[in-house]
């Protein structure tokens, strides 16, 4: 593949509430068994990219304990593999970073040494599935400067989190708003980019002379008329999680059989960090209905539309409804939880009611597990 | 070279030919068990949980399996730069090529491989039972017994005693006497096919044994060195050790997983069983499904009832389908409406619709009576059964079934079908 990969993986959102207090977004836990961030690099590894770089600094241990070998995607090779980089400091920079360009920019000198004509550029917090071989061939095709992906979302959506594109018939992207108050598209930018890697070290360096630092309002809309940006749209499914809602509405897609056909059983699979745990358990009196269950859950009562993460433990006559219980969640006997997104090792007493009335409720409890 | 203090040897060559069609492409260390992992796992993981991070793994009978499974040992953490896991098939030589022919022949005939590492002690286990057991303990007795041999042995319930190779210790569990299968045992003591060498003392017997036919370990080698006055002990073990190498004892380990707490705890923290993962999707879990009483591997479809069964990876279970006491190997896929009462079914099956499985009465096995008793269906790996057929007890089914292998859309019981692997 003549592309090196780029991970955007630094963001927060205050969006997701307290979800990310423990972690950030491209660490999030997704359909049962993965974390958002595995996507993208199931995608580049899949598409035989062999050098990716993910850009970290929020909150970042959940992920670089993810990331912590990179051999579940196969990035462990002598020719190439998977770095990690979040900000430092040195003689000449002491800054966070300041933006997505910014965070690039820092890391120009890594950008330099690479030898593949082609960057790719993904956010780490997006759910999808695409072989970046024929967007790198669209590229090409249209001699284009930037090629985004985009995605048409289903009328009706509020597209003003996204950024909003319009392209003319010949897919030349002629709009670009960022969360637009009004957008007269419902086409978005699905975060992932494509850029011939001098092109992109030659804005980058122009960008941080005029102190500016966003990839998209600095480089992608104020190119947009002078440098040829073009869009390519994803048909399949595409997701970003950003706020609550999102993030429980992407995961209970999962339940979906075409959803679950697409991610699970169709080749190229989505790889993961092996936890090596052991299969799941149903006792007597489980009752579980149209859910999905990872490995290592021990389940004694009902559970019905729900997705349990890893090594969730179920206690008896419990109801679970609607429902997504992130890894390693206690849930005591008699417990009722219904509309809620439980967080990570969380340990729910018995004889609780969790119930999200109007809107999802996230349940962050630190009760102790084990009680002397 | 860096010298290591124990290495172990880890006998995986045998076919375990009371399997069944089990073993028909696979040897027995490489079949699947608990929904998960393959019963070579529990040695393996053993080894690397004790600290032992080289390991040769002899292998002869049908090892395609087995290689793919252990590659360069990375879900063990063998993977290592000195050492780690080797496997280690019978080779030509100039004279004398031969294949293993007995346990202690096969460690005979890698004498080099263990020279290399010129380890003090030599651990020799077998690949075909289902335990947890910290082997350093046991080298810790080894030590402070200063014995030259090291046998691992657990009591057995006296009136089963004469089925094992029973020992007989003094008070500071020195070995006195080996009765292999006695009618009338003197001790409950029951070795379990694990023993450590003191290198030296191994190399010694190996090379005095050479011209033995069939060279074994409970047969030749270590009567050589009670005979010769070495040092033998017997550690006692008290945990949970299940011989897995018949259908029967195979099912019913299975079946214990799936207990309240089992006495096999795969769910506990400490000491965990690592296995080579393929699958790593959730389950699904539809909303005509009833499962209880069972555990489900990763990334499998459930869309029918599971009953008090183990069900494998990826398995898929059709619409109406009930599956009860059974054993679902990976990658099966089974139709809809189908009954399947205590049936054994192999890994990348395929099971039609409409299909009735260990009905009728109990029948002896024509096939082999021995191997195919306990009222199972036992169903070989890659085999296909068409739709509406009915399937009695204790039956053999292995390859690629059509209707007519089955007169009035019947196997009864006793009867198989054999049309792929050995045993053909």
């Amino acid at each position: 593949m003549k592309a090196l990969g780029i991970i955007l993986a630094g963001g927060s959102s205050n969006r997701m509430q307290e979800l990310t207090n423990q972690r950030a977004v491209s660490a999030m836990p997704i359909g049962g068994s993965y974390r958002s961030i595995d996507f993208a690099l199931s995608n580049m590894s899949n598409s035989r990219i062999h050098t990716v770089a993910v850009l970290t600094q929020y909150n970042a241990r959940s992920l670089n304990e993810h990331l912590s070998s990179s051999k579940w995607w196969d990035f462990g090779r002598k020719q190439g593999g998977l770095y990690t980089f979040t900000p430092i400091v040195t003689t000449s920079s002491n800054w966070w970073y300041r933006g997505t360009a910014d965070a690039m920019y820092q890391n120009i000198d890594f950008l330099k040494r690479q030898h593949e004509p082609y960057v790719i550029i993904s956010s780490g917090d997006c759910v999808y599935k695409v072989d970046f071989n024929e967007l790198l061939d669209y590229h090409i095709e249209r001699k284009a400067d930037i090629t985004v992906v985009c995605k048409d979302m289903p009328a009706g959506t509020d597209v003003s989190r996204y950024g909003v594109v319009r392209m003319n018939e010949e897919a030349r992207i002629v709009e670009f708003e960022e969360k637009p108050m009004m957008a007269n598209s419902n086409t978005v930018s699905a975060g992932i980019y494509i850029i011939r890697r001098r092109q992109l070290i030659e804005m980058l360096e122009r960008c941080a002379d005029e102190e500016r630092y966003d990839f998209v309002s600095d480089i992608l809309i104020r190119y947009k008329n002078l440098k040829r940006i073009y869009g390519y749209k994803l048909k399949t499914y595409w997701s970003n999680i950003a706020s609550v809602d999102s993030y429980y509405q992407t995961n209970m897609d999962f339940l979906k059989p075409e959803v679950r056909k697409f991610f699970f059983r169709d080749e190229p699979k989505i790889a993961t960090k092996v936890d090596d745990l052991p299969p799941a358990k149903y006792n007597a009196g489980s009752d579980v209905r149209n859910s999905l269950v990872a490995s290592g859950c021990i389940i004694n009562s009902k559970v019905e539309n729900s997705i349990l993460f890893k090594k969730t433990f179920v206690g008896k006559n419990c109801v679970i409804k609607n429902s997504i219980i992130l890894n390693d969640v206690y849930i005591g006997d008699n417990t009722h939880i219904e509309n809620c997104i439980v967080e990570s090792r969380n340990t729910l007493r018995a004889n609780t009611y969790y119930c999200g009335e109007n809107s999802i409720k996230v349940v962050c409890e630190d009760n102790d597990r084990y009680v002397m | 070279m860096i010298r290591k203090e124990m290495i172990a040897m880890l006998l995986a060559g045998g076919q375990g030919s009371r399997l069944g069609v089990l073993t028909a492409n696979v040897a027995k260390p490489a079949v699947a068990f608990g929904g998960k992992y393959r019963i070579i796992d529990f040695p393996l993981s053993n080894c690397i949980n004790s600290g032992i991070d080289t390991v040769g793994v002899l292998t002869q009978y049908q090892p395609l399996r087995l290689n793919s499974h252990i590659g360069i040992g990375i879900p063990w953490d063998l993977d290592r730069n000195h050492g780690g896991v080797t496997v280690l098939p019978p080779y030509e030589k100039t004279e004398n090529s031969e294949w293993y022919t007995g346990t202690a022949n096969a460690i005979y005939q890698n004498l080099s491989y263990i020279e290399t590492y010129n380890p003090e002690y030599v651990l020799i286990l077998s690949g075909d039972h289902i335990y947890k057991m910290d082997y350093e303990v046991m080298l810790d007795f080894h030590k402070a017994n200063h014995a030259d041999v090291t046998l691992a042995a657990m009591p057995v319930p006296i009136e089963e005693a004469s089925r094992f190779g029973i020992v007989i210790t003094d008070e500071n569990k020195q070995i006195q006497e080996f009765e292999e299968k006695p009618e009338n045992p003197r001790s409950n003591l029951a070795s379990m096919g694990i023993y450590i060498f003191t290198w030296s003392v191994l190399r010694d017997a190996l090379i005095a044994k050479k011209d033995q036919n069939n060279c074994d370990f409970g047969k030749h080698i270590i009567p050589y060195c009670h005979e010769g006055g070495k040092r033998l002990f017997a550690y006692e073990y008290n945990g949970y050790w299940k011989d897995v190498g018949t259908l029967g004892s195979y099912w019913e380990a299975n079946m214990e997983l799936v207990d309240l707490i089992p006495e096999f705890n795969l769910y506990e923290e400490y000491w965990k069983i690592y296995t080579k993962t393929d699958n790593v999707e959730p389950q699904y879990v539809s909303s005509d499904s009833i499962i209880e009483k069972s555990i489900i591997g990763e990334g499998s479809e459930i869309f029918g009832e599971v009953h008090h069964s183990v069900i494998g990876a990826g398995v898929v279970i059709g619409k109406g389908t009930v599956v009860r006491d059974s054993i679902i190997m990976k990658d099966t896929k089974i139709g809809d409406n189908c009954t399947i009462d205590k049936a054994i079914i192999a890994e990348d099956c395929e099971i039609g619709n409409d299909i009735q499985m260990g009905i009728g009465e109990s029948a002896v096995s024509k096939l082999h009576s021995e191997i195919y008793a306990f009222d199972l269906v036992t169903v070989g790996e890659n085999s296909h059964i068409p739709s509406n057929v009915k399937i009695g007890k204790n039956t053999a089914i292995c390859g690629k079934t059509d209707k007519e292998d089955y007169p009035d859309g019947m196997l009864a019981g006793g009867e198989y079908i054999i049309k792929a692997g050995e045993g053909k």
